[in-house]
């Protein structure tokens, strides 16, 4: 079955960050001058304006800060996964990430709930990432 | 530092008939509400010597070649989605300042409802590359999507509720009934919008706005230019646009429940050294009611968090503490970026709404889009 779905199209700036999730590795930005940790990729960190940038292995784990729950398909790709929970999670190193929450029920959510990440391989060419239950 | 504060004058204001439905083109739709804010001003097409069209949209060539115009000095967009009409007000009065225009035209026309639709053209602008790349693929693709956190993230630190984002809904409407041309004219109560179906939660169907056809549009003209003209000028007291931190990318911003307009906000007040205390009238943004109800924080009508308690019983209506979208706004009269709300706003000041706030003399226009932007404007009756 052919995927359906938007994907993401990577530049060199960001291929990084993609070939890592399919390594099942969730890589961030670090600038090589100060080290402040960025996310989402881009070329030049906005505390020093430098360019050079190293990644490194994020802990992998996070608290929520907040989330929704969708229950319309804005692109058709996404109807057969209604309703489906989109979380804005704090990470350790400072930044956030948005990810799909797998095995935690909505019951459960709120502000600082922990969780972990997880990868999911949607295609032999894309993995994304996913928050579970820490 | 000089300032723009009655650098300029609205002196007219069009509008088509808003559909949800056309076989019409977006660019007739805006040449037709261009064409009536330029007669209800007393000016001819070729009296227009600046531009400021909703980007996406009809070009200064259209301008030119539909209208005849000869002598076009200035022409330039705003690119902040649906703070992008209001901002234009900040950008007209500094050509007119300069010099440079006499007559600036604002103008938006769309088939929001019946040309592409808001879920399927996000990922391709440019300002959402990032949010293209890291959250479209996840599933979060549409703005009811990406505000939603927002929301969450301010019920969960203050408490606000999904029966106070329904007053909004419920009083908008209100207003919409009174308007000849609003799209949404059917009864509306807060048990209605409880019952509608949830699109991303915390938001309903009932709290997002419309997708509609048609075009709106305003003359903004140099104070001098403007005595001489057919209607009463509306003044522009005080305006500024603002920028919020990680402007495409919510996930990232430091505070999710603060928009850019907490930046304009203090910067427009003090131009028009007003407070807001002292406005009698406002046309917010409201593509969703929650951004209403953390504009109205934004604002400093309330302090943050107190927004729902801000909104509650009635308060927004035409007897309220502030009338707020008078004319329906996007979520009931149509969705024409906010540029409906300038027309509106412009008609409240000269006392010729039809829900007119009694004695109306100042009151304030907000745009909001892009993920955060944010603009507004303060005007006085001339």
């Amino acid at each position: 079955m052919s995927y359906d779905k938007l994907v993401p199209s990577p530049t060199p700036e960001t291929q990084p960050f993609w070939d890592g999730l399919k390594e099942e590795r969730l890589l961030l930005q670090k600038c090589s001058d100060c080290g402040k940790v960025r996310h989402y990729p881009r070329p030049m960190c906005d505390a020093c304006y430098s360019m050079n940038v190293e990644w490194i292995d994020a802990a992998g784990t996070g608290t929520i800060h907040s989330w929704t729950i969708t229950h319309y398909a804005f692109h058709p790709g996404w109807k057969g996964d209604l309703p489906y929970t989109l979380l804005t999670v704090d990470l350790p190193e400072g930044v956030r990430m948005n990810a799909q929450a797998r095995g935690i029920p909505e019951e459960a959510l709120r502000v600082g709930l922990p969780v972990k990440v997880a990868f999911d391989a949607v295609t032999d060419e894309l993995t994304l990432p996913i928050f579970e239950p820490a | 530092m000089s300032s723009l504060r009655e650098a300029g004058a609205i002196t007219g204001v069009g509008e088509t008939l808003y559909l949800r439905g056309t076989d019409r083109t977006a660019l007739s739709f805006q040449l037709e509400a261009s064409l009536n804010a330029i007669r209800d001003a007393g000016l001819e097409p070729t009296d227009i010597d600046g531009l400021i069209p909703y980007g996406h949209g009809a070009v200064a060539e259209d301008f030119i070649t539909n209208f005849g115009i000869k002598d076009l000095r200035f022409s330039a967009t705003t690119p902040m989605g649906g703070a992008s009409a209001v901002a234009s007000i900040q950008c007209a009065l500094a050509v007119i300042d300069a010099g440079i225009c006499n007559h600036v035209l604002l103008s938006l026309g769309r088939t929001g409802y019946s040309g592409g639709r808001i879920g399927t053209r996000v990922q391709q602008m440019p300002q959402f590359k990032l949010i293209g790349e890291f959250e479209m693929p996840l599933g979060a693709i549409a703005p009811a999507q990406l505000y939603a956190p927002m929301a969450r993230r301010h019920m969960e630190l203050y408490g606000t509720t999904s029966r106070q984002l329904a007053e909004i809904a419920v009083t908008t409407r209100q207003h919409a009934q009174m308007q000849t041309n609003a799209t949404m004219q059917r009864p509306m109560t807060i048990e209605d919008h409880q019952a509608s179906r949830m699109i991303s939660d915390p938001l309903r169907l009932l709290d997002c706005s419309l997708e509609s056809d048609g075009g709106a549009a305003v003359v903004i003209s140099a104070p001098d230019r403007a005595r001489d003209l057919r209607k009463r000028p509306v003044m522009v007291m005080g305006v500024a646009e603002g920028h919020p931190d990680s402007p495409s990318a919510i996930t990232q911003r430091p505070d999710l429940t603060t928009l850019g307009l907490a930046k304009a906000a203090p910067k427009a007040f003090a131009m028009a050294g007003v407070s807001p205390d002292d406005i009698e009238v406002a046309e917010i943004y409201d593509c969703f009611t929650y951004i209403v109800m953390c504009q109205l924080e934004d604002l400093g009508f309330c302090k943050k968090g107190e927004g729902g308690g801000f909104v509650e019983n009635g308060a927004l209506g035409l007897n309220g503490r502030l009338p707020v979208n008078t004319h329906g706004g996007l979520l009931s009269q149509a969705h024409m970026a906010g540029m409906n709300h300038i027309v509106e706003l412009t008609r409240q000041l000269r006392g010729e709404a039809e829900a007119q706030v009694t004695d109306a003399e100042l009151g304030l226009v907000t745009g909001y889009g892009d993920m955060g932007d944010g603009s507004v404007a303060i005007m006085r009756r001339g």
